[in-house]
C-alpha cells in the first residue's frame, strides 16, 4: 500500500466529496455552518493540493502519481487515478477557484444555503475527477457528474430566466458527450477486435493511435469529428456557442466562475488529452477546419463582445473570443502553439474568473448588470479600480501579466503552422482591448451619479478572494519559467504523439544551424537563408 | 556595476508601489520626495552606467540576471543593454524625466490626485526605462506596453470628464494596433533569426547581405514599422497624439513629446542592420515620415488649442526623425530625437505654464500680451520656438538640416516635402508665439489675474531652455567645421553585429550642403517673419482669410476630417457588424432556427400526441380495434 501522501490526487479529489457529505448531516437551519464549512473543506483541499506542485517530477512528461485498482473486469473498467504536468496545472487552477468560488457566496447566497454549499463541493468533486482520472469510463462519468450540479446551481440560485439557461446547457453538452461516447465505444470495440483484450485505460486508448491511422478514411474522420463535437461544445467554439452567453448570464456569480475557470478548460483538455493523441492524423488533416472556426471564434466572439449591454454577456462572449484563441494554438500542432494554448486555458480561468467576480460585486450592490446604469466608479470605490484595471489588462493581453505569455506564445504556434491565421487573429486581440476598455471607461470613468456615489468600496472579504487571483496574474506575467517548466515535458510527450518526427526534424535543422555557426565567418550568407527554408515545413506539421 | 544596473529601472517602480499603496496616508510632501527621489537617482545611476559603458569593451555592457521565459524553442533571458544608444536614451529619459517631475510639483499641487499622479509618472518612468534598456524584444514590448498602459492612464487622468477617459482609451487602442503589428513582426523576427535578444539577431543578420533577403525579413522590418507608427504617431496611426493632450501638460511634455513618442525611432535605431537589410521598408519608412511632416504641419497651421498646434507639431517632427531613419540616416533620425526632445518638452512646459498662469485658457485667440505678464515662460519659449524652426546656430537647426540633407540625397521630392513642412513649422511656430505673446490681450479677465509661474515651473523651463541650446553641439556638421560627433557616438549601437563595417561613403558635395542649408533657412526664415507679422497683431487677418477660403480653413482646422472618416467608415461598420453578427448568427440563426425551433417543434409535437392520452377507455378501445384491422391487413393481404 502507498503512504497517503504519495497519492495526494487521490485525496484532493475525494476531500470535497468527504465535505458534502458532512454538511448533508448538518442540520438546515445553520446558514453559517453551511458557508464556514464549504469554506474550510475548499481551502484545505487547496492546501493539500499544493505539495503536489512540489512533488511533480519535471523531467517526467508521462502519468505520475498513478494508482489503480480494478473496478469492472469484465469490460476491462479500472479505477485509475494519476496525472500529468498538464492535469496538474488545471488541478491546481481548481482548487484555487474552489474556495474563492465558497467564499464569494457568502452574502450572493440568500436561500436554500444547505444544497448550495453541497452542490459547490459536489462540483468540485467531478472537476477534480476529471483532472486526475486515467480511465476512460472513469472519465466519462465524471464528464458527466459536472453537469448535474451546475444545472442545479443554475436552475435554482439563477436569474429571471435561470430554466431556459439550464436546460439549454444541459442539452447541449449532452448533445455533446453522447457524440463523444459513440467515439470512445467505436474505439474500444476496434481496440477488442485488434487486441482482443477489453482494456478502458487512456493510455491504451491513445496507443491505439497507430491502429486507427490504419483504418478507413471514413472511419478516422468521423471518429475526430466526433471527439471535436463533443468537445468544442463544452470550449465552446463558433457556431457551438450559444449556451454559454445564457447560462453565464443566469447563473449565480460561483456558477459563473466555476464555469469560466474550469468547466471551459474541460473542452480544450479533452482536445489535449483525447482528439489530439488518439486521431492525430484525422486532425491534421482537418486542422485547416478547426482552425478557421477557432479563428471565427476569436473575431466574432470579440465583434459580438463589443456591442453588449450586458457586463456578464460581455464577459462571456470575450471567453469565446478568448478560447477561439486558446484552439487556434492547441491547433498549431507545435509546442509553442500547445504550451500557448494550456497557459491560456490558466490564464482565461484567472481573468475571466476574477472578471465574473468583479461583475458580482457591484451586481450585489445595485442589482443591475446593464453598463449604462453604472459610471465614474472609480471616484467611490478605488481598490475596486484598481483590482478591475489589473484584471483588465491581464484579460487583455499586457505583457507583466499573465495574459501575455499565453497570447505571445500561441501567437507564435499559430505563426508558425499558419501565417496569415496568425495575422488575422490579432485583430480579435485588437477588439479585445476595444470590448474591455470601452467597458472600463464607461462603467469606472466619467461623471458619477447620486446612487453609485453611495456605493461601498471593496470589504476585507472581497480583497482577500482577490488576493491569490492578482498575486497568479503576477507571477504568470512577471516569472513563467516555473510553470513553463512543468508544462515543458507533457507538451513534448504530446507533440511526439502528434508528430513522431517532430523533434528529430527540429533537432536536425539545430544541427544544421550550429554547423552553419561553425563556418559563419567565412560561409555566404545564402547557406543561412536555405536552412530556413528547410526549416520551414518541419515547424508547420500540418502538411 | 551589474549590481547597481538594475536599480535604473527598479527605484521608480518602487516610487510607483510607494504612491500606490501608502501615497494618500503619507501626505504630499512624502509623495513629492519619493516621486523626485527615485527619479533623480535613476538619472544619476544613468550617468553612472554611461560612463561604464563609455569605457567598455566596444562601448557595450551586457548584463543578464536571468532566464525569463521558456516556451518551446524561445528562449528569453531578463537582461539589461548599456551602449550609447540605449544611455543616451536613458540619460533623455530620466533626465527630462526628473525636470517634468519638478515641474508636476508645482503644476499639480492643486489636484486631489497628486499621488495617483506620481504614481503613474514614475511607473512610466519605469517602463520607459525598460523599454530602452531591456536587451530583447519582448522585454522591450513589456515596456513598450507598459508605457502605453501608462499613457492611457495619464491621458484619462481627470477621470470625471468624459472627453479624457475617452481620449485615453483611444490611445491605447491605436497604440493596440502598432503593438500587433510589432508582435507579428517579432514572430517574423523569430522565424528568421531563431531567437528575440537584440545582440543575437544583429550578429545574426550582420552576416547577411541585402541581395538574399527574403520576404520575411522585409515583412518583419515592415511590422515593426507598423508598431512604431503607433507609438510615434504618424500615418496613418497619428490620430490618438492629438486628443492625449486631454492629459496635464507636463504628461504631454515627458510622454507625448520627450520620450514615449520616440520609441518608435529609437526602436528601428536598435534594430538598424537589420532594416538596412530592407531597403523596401527603409523606402516605406521615409516616405511615410516625410509625408506625415507635412501632412501634421498643414494641420497644425489653423489649430486655436495651444496644446493641439503643438501635438500636431510634435506628429511633423515625429515625420521628420523616420524621414531621417529612412534615408538611412540612422544617427540623424537619432540625433532629432535627442534635440526635439529639449525643446519639444519646453514648448510644451511653456504652454503649460502659460496655462498655469491663465487658469487653464487654452484657446491662443483668447491669449495676447503675455510677453510682460510671464517673462520667464516667455523668453525660454522664445529660444525654443527658434530651435523648432531650425534657426541657425540652434540644436534643431543641425539635426533638421541633416535629415534634409539626407532626404535630398534619397530622392529631391522628399527634400522639397521636409522643406515646405519646415515652412509650415516656422509659420505656425511665430503664429503661436505671436498670439500668445503679443499684441492686445483678447481677455481681459484671464489677462489681469495672469501670474508667472513658481520657480518649480520656471526652473525646468531654464535649464531646457540651456539644454535645448546646448543639444545641437553634439551634432556640428562637418561643414561647419564639427565632425556630427553624435554619429561617431553611436555608431557602435547602430553598426552591433556586422562582419565588416563599410566606411560611410561621402555623397554630395559641399556647395550641396551649403546650398540646401541656405534654402532651408531662408524659407524657414520668410515663413516665421510672415508668421509673426500676421499674428503679433491679433487675430483679425485670420477671421479674414477664414471669410475668403472657407473651405481651405475649414478642412485645415477640422484635421482633414480624418476623425470624422474613421468613425463613419471603420468604427461604425464594426459595431453594425457586431450587431448584425450577433442578431444573425446568435439570435436567429444558431439560437432561433437552430436551438430553439426543434426545442419548439419537439414540444408541439408532445402536445399533439399528449392528446391521444385522453383516459376514455373507449377511446383506447377504438384504438386498439383500429390497429387490430391495420395489422390483419397487413399481415393477411
Amino acid at each position: 500500500m502507498i503512504p497517503w501522501y504519495q497519492n495526494l490526487p487521490l485525496w484532493v479529489t475525494f476531500l470535497p466529496l468527504l465535505g458534502a457529505l458532512f454538511l448533508l448531516f448538518v442540520p438546515k437551519g445553520s446558514r453559517r455552518t453551511f458557508e464556514l464549512g464549504a469554506l474550510a473543506f475548499t481551502v484545505a483541499d487547496f492546501l493539500l493540493s499544493l505539495p503536489l506542485w512540489f512533488q511533480y517530477n519535471r523531467h517526467d512528461g508521462g502519468v505520475q502519481w498513478a494508482f489503480s485498482a480494478d473496478w469492472i473486469p469484465s469490460i476491462g473498467v479500472k479505477f485509475s487515478v494519476g496525472m500529468d504536468g498538464i492535469s496538474l496545472v488545471l488541478l491546481l487552477l481548481t482548487t484555487l477557484l474552489g474556495f474563492i468560488v465558497v467564499w464569494c457566496s457568502f452574502t450572493a447566497i440568500t436561500e436554500r444555503h444547505k444544497e448550495y454549499y453541497i452542490w459547490l463541493l459536489v462540483m468540485q468533486f467531478s472537476m477534480l475527477g476529471v483532472f486526475i482520472t486515467q480511465d476512460m469510463f472513469q472519465f466519462y462519468l465524471f464528464w458527466e457528474l459536472m453537469l448535474v450540479p451546475m444545472y442545479f446551481l443554475i436552475a435554482i440560485w439563477g436569474g429571471p430566466q435561470k430554466l431556459y439557461a439550464a436546460i439549454k446547457l444541459f442539452l447541449y453538452t449532452l448533445a455533446g458527450s453522447v457524440l463523444m461516447l459513440v467515439a470512445i465505444l467505436a474505439i474500444y470495440f476496434l481496440q477488442l477486435k485488434v487486441t482482443g483484450k477489453a482494456d478502458m485505460s487512456i493510455a491504451s486508448f491513445q496507443a491505439m493511435a497507430g491502429v486507427i491511422a490504419h483504418q478507413s478514411h471514413t472511419f478516422q474522420i468521423l471518429l475526430a469529428l466526433a471527439f471535436f463535437l463533443g468537445f468544442a461544445i463544452k470550449v465552446p467554439m463558433f457556431p457551438f456557442h450559444t449556451w454559454l452567453p445564457d447560462a453565464h448570464v443566469e447563473a449565480p456569480t460561483a456558477g459563473s466562475v466555476v464555469l469560466a475557470g474550469v468547466l471551459l478548460k474541460m473542452g480544450t483538455y479533452g482536445f489535449v488529452r483525447f482528439l489530439l493523441p488518439i486521431a492525430p492524423g484525422a486532425t491534421k488533416e482537418l486542422m485547416p477546419y478547426f482552425m478557421t472556426l477557432a479563428l471565427i471564434g476569436v473575431i466574432y466572439g470579440a465583434l459580438v463582445a463589443m456591442i453588449q449591454k450586458d457586463m456578464k454577456k460581455l464577459v462571456a462572449y470575450s471567453s469565446v473570443s478568448h478560447l477561439g484563441l486558446c484552439m487556434l494554438g492547441l491547433f498549431a500542432l507545435n509546442p509553442n502553439g500547445i504550451t500557448g494554448g494550456i497557459l491560456q486555458m490558466l490564464n482565461h480561468g484567472i481573468s475571466t474568473s476574477a472578471l465574473f467576480l468583479i461583475v458580482g460585486i457591484i451586481y450585489e450592490r445595485r442589482h443591475t448588470r446593464l453598463i449604462a446604469e453604472y459610471g465614474g466608479l472609480s471616484k467611490t470605490m478605488p481598490l475596486y479600480a484598481t483590482v478591475f484595471l489589473i484584471m483588465t489588462m491581464s484579460s487583455i493581453g499586457l505583457p507583466g501579466l499573465n495574459g501575455f505569455i499565453g497570447e505571445f506564445a500561441i501567437l507564435q504556434g499559430a505563426f508558425q503552422a499558419a501565417p496569415w491565421l496568425a495575422v488575422l487573429a490579432t485583430t480579435g486581440i485588437i477588439l479585445g482591448a476595444a470590448y474591455m476598455l470601452w467597458l472600463y471607461q464607461r462603467a469606472m470613468f466619467g461623471p458619477i451619479s447620486e446612487t453609485n456615489a453611495k456605493m461601498a468600496d471593496l470589504n476585507l472579504r472581497e480583497i482577500a478572494y482577490f488576493v491569490p487571483l492578482l498575486a497568479a496574474a503576477f507571477w504568470i506575467g512577471l516569472y513563467p519559467k516555473p510553470l513553463l517548466n512543468v508544462l515543458e515535458a507533457p507538451v513534448e510527450k504530446l507533440v511526439r504523439q502528434i508528430t513522431p518526427t517532430y523533434y528529430d526534424q527540429v533537432d536536425l535543422t539545430k544541427g544544421q544551424k550550429e554547423a552553419a555557426k561553425v563556418g559563419m565567418a567565412g560561409m555566404p550568407a545564402p547557406a543561412e537563408a536555405e536552412t530556413h527554408e528547410e526549416a520551414e515545413p518541419s515547424h508547420g506539421g500540418g502538411h | 556595476m551589474q549590481r547597481i544596473a538594475w536599480l535604473i529601472p527598479v527605484l521608480p517602480l518602487a516610487g510607483a508601489a510607494f504612491h500606490g499603496l501608502l501615497g494618500r496616508r503619507a501626505g504630499k510632501k512624502a509623495v513629492t520626495a519619493v516621486a523626485l527621489g527615485t527619479v533623480g537617482i535613476s538619472f544619476i545611476l544613468s550617468l553612472v552606467l554611461f560612463f561604464a559603458a563609455k569605457g567598455a569593451d566596444a562601448h557595450r555592457l551586457d548584463y543578464t540576471y536571468f532566464e525569463w521565459m521558456t516556451v518551446g524553442t524561445l528562449k528569453v533571458p531578463f537582461g539589461l543593454v548599456f551602449d550609447p544608444l540605449s544611455t543616451v536614451m536613458a540619460l533623455v529619459v530620466s533626465g527630462i524625466g526628473a525636470l517634468i517631475h519638478l515641474y508636476s510639483v508645482g503644476y499639480m499641487w492643486e489636484e486631489e490626485g497628486y499621488a495617483r499622479y506620481f504614481c503613474y509618472l514614475n511607473l512610466f518612468v519605469f517602463f520607459m526605462l525598460t523599454l530602452v534598456l531591456g536587451s530583447s524584444l519582448p522585454l522591450l514590448f513589456v515596456g513598450w506596453e507598459g508605457v502605453g498602459l501608462c499613457s492611457y492612464l495619464l491621458i484619462g487622468y481627470y477621470i470625471e470628464t468624459d472627453y479624457a477617459p475617452a481620449a485615453g482609451l483611444k490611445a491605447f487602442l491605436f497604440n493596440r494596433v502598432g503593438d500587433l503589428g510589432m508582435t507579428m513582426g517579432m514572430m517574423a523576427l523569430f522565424a528568421t533569426f531563431g531567437t528575440l535578444t537584440v545582440a543575437d539577431i544583429l550578429v545574426k543578420a550582420g552576416h547577411m547581405s541585402p541581395e538574399v533577403t527574403c520576404g520575411v525579413l522585409t515583412f518583419a522590418t515592415l511590422m515593426m514599422f507598423v508598431g512604431a507608427t503607433g507609438k510615434s504617431a504618424q500615418i496613418p496611426l497619428y490620430l490618438w497624439l492629438p486628443d492625449a493632450m486631454a492629459g496635464p501638460t507636463p504628461v504631454s511634455a515627458l510622454i507625448h513629446a520627450a520620450t514615449m513618442v520616440t520609441s518608435g525611432i529609437y526602436l528601428i535605431c536598435r534594430l538598424a542592420p537589420v532594416f538596412e537589410l530592407t531597403p523596401t521598408t527603409l523606402t516605406v519608412v521615409a516616405w511615410t515620415g516625410g509625408l506625415t511632416a507635412l501632412f501634421a504641419a498643414t494641420i497644425g497651421l489653423f489649430q486655436r488649442d495651444i496644446k493641439k498646434v503643438l501635438a500636431y507639431s510634435t506628429v511633423s517632427q515625429l515625420g521628420y526623425m523616420f524621414l531621417g531613419l529612412g534615408a538611412a540616416g540612422f544617427a540623424a533620425g537619432f540625433f532629432h530625437v535627442f534635440t526635439h526632445a529639449w525643446f519639444k518638452a519646453l514648448l510644451f512646459l511653456g504652454a503649460g505654464s502659460v496655462i498655469h498662469g491663465l487658469h487653464h485658457q487654452q484657446d491662443l485667440f483668447k491669449m495676447g500680451g503675455l510677453k510682460a505678464k510671464m517673462p520667464i515662460t516667455f523668453w525660454t519659449m522664445v529660444i525654443a520656438t527658434l530651435c523648432i524652426m531650425g534657426f541657425p546656430g540652434t540644436s534643431g537647426f543641425f539635426s533638421k538640416d541633416e535629415i534634409l540633407y539626407l532626404a535630398y540625397l534619397k530622392s529631391p521630392a522628399l527634400y522639397v516635402i521636409g522643406l515646405l513642412g519646415a515652412a509650415c513649422t516656422a509659420f505656425y511656430m511665430w503664429r503661436l508665439m505671436g498670439l500668445a505673446f503679443w499684441g492686445e490681450p483678447r481677455d481681459h479677465h484671464a489677462h489681469d489675474h495672469a501670474h508667472e509661474s513658481p520657480w518649480t515651473m520656471t526652473g525646468p523651463l531654464a535649464v531646457l531652455a540651456v539644454g535645448a541650446l546646448l543639444a545641437g553641439l553634439l551634432g556640428i556638421p562637418k561643414i561647419w567645421g564639427g565632425h556630427f560627433a553624435i554619429e561617431g557616438w553611436l555608431e557602435p549601437s547602430l553598426t552591433y553585429g556586422k562582419a565588416e563595417v563599410a566606411e560611410a561613403a561621402e555623397h554630395g558635395s559641399h556647395a550641396l550642403a551649403w546650398g540646401l542649408m541656405g534654402l532651408s533657412t531662408l524659407v524657414a526664415s520668410g515663413c516665421a517673419l510672415a508668421g509673426f507679422l500676421i499674428y503679433s497683431k491679433g487675430t483679425a487677418a485670420e477671421e479674414a482669410f477664414a471669410e475668403r477660403h472657407p473651405l481651405l480653413y475649414r478642412v485645415l482646422s477640422n484635421k482633414y476630417y480624418v476623425d470624422e472618416g474613421v468613425e463613419t467608415f471603420i468604427l461604425a461598420p464594426v459595431r453594425w457588424l457586431g450587431n448584425l453578427g450577433w442578431k444573425l448568427f446568435d439570435v436567429i440563426l444558431i439560437d432561433g432556427v437552430g436551438v430553439n425551433l426543434p426545442g419548439a417543434v419537439t414540444r408541439i409535437a408532445g402536445d399533439f400526441t399528449a392528446r391521444t392520452q385522453t383516459g376514455r377507455v373507449r377511446n383506447y378501445a377504438l384504438g386498439m380495434a383500429f390497429g387490430t384491422v391495420l395489422l390483419l391487413w397487413i399481415f393477411l393481404k
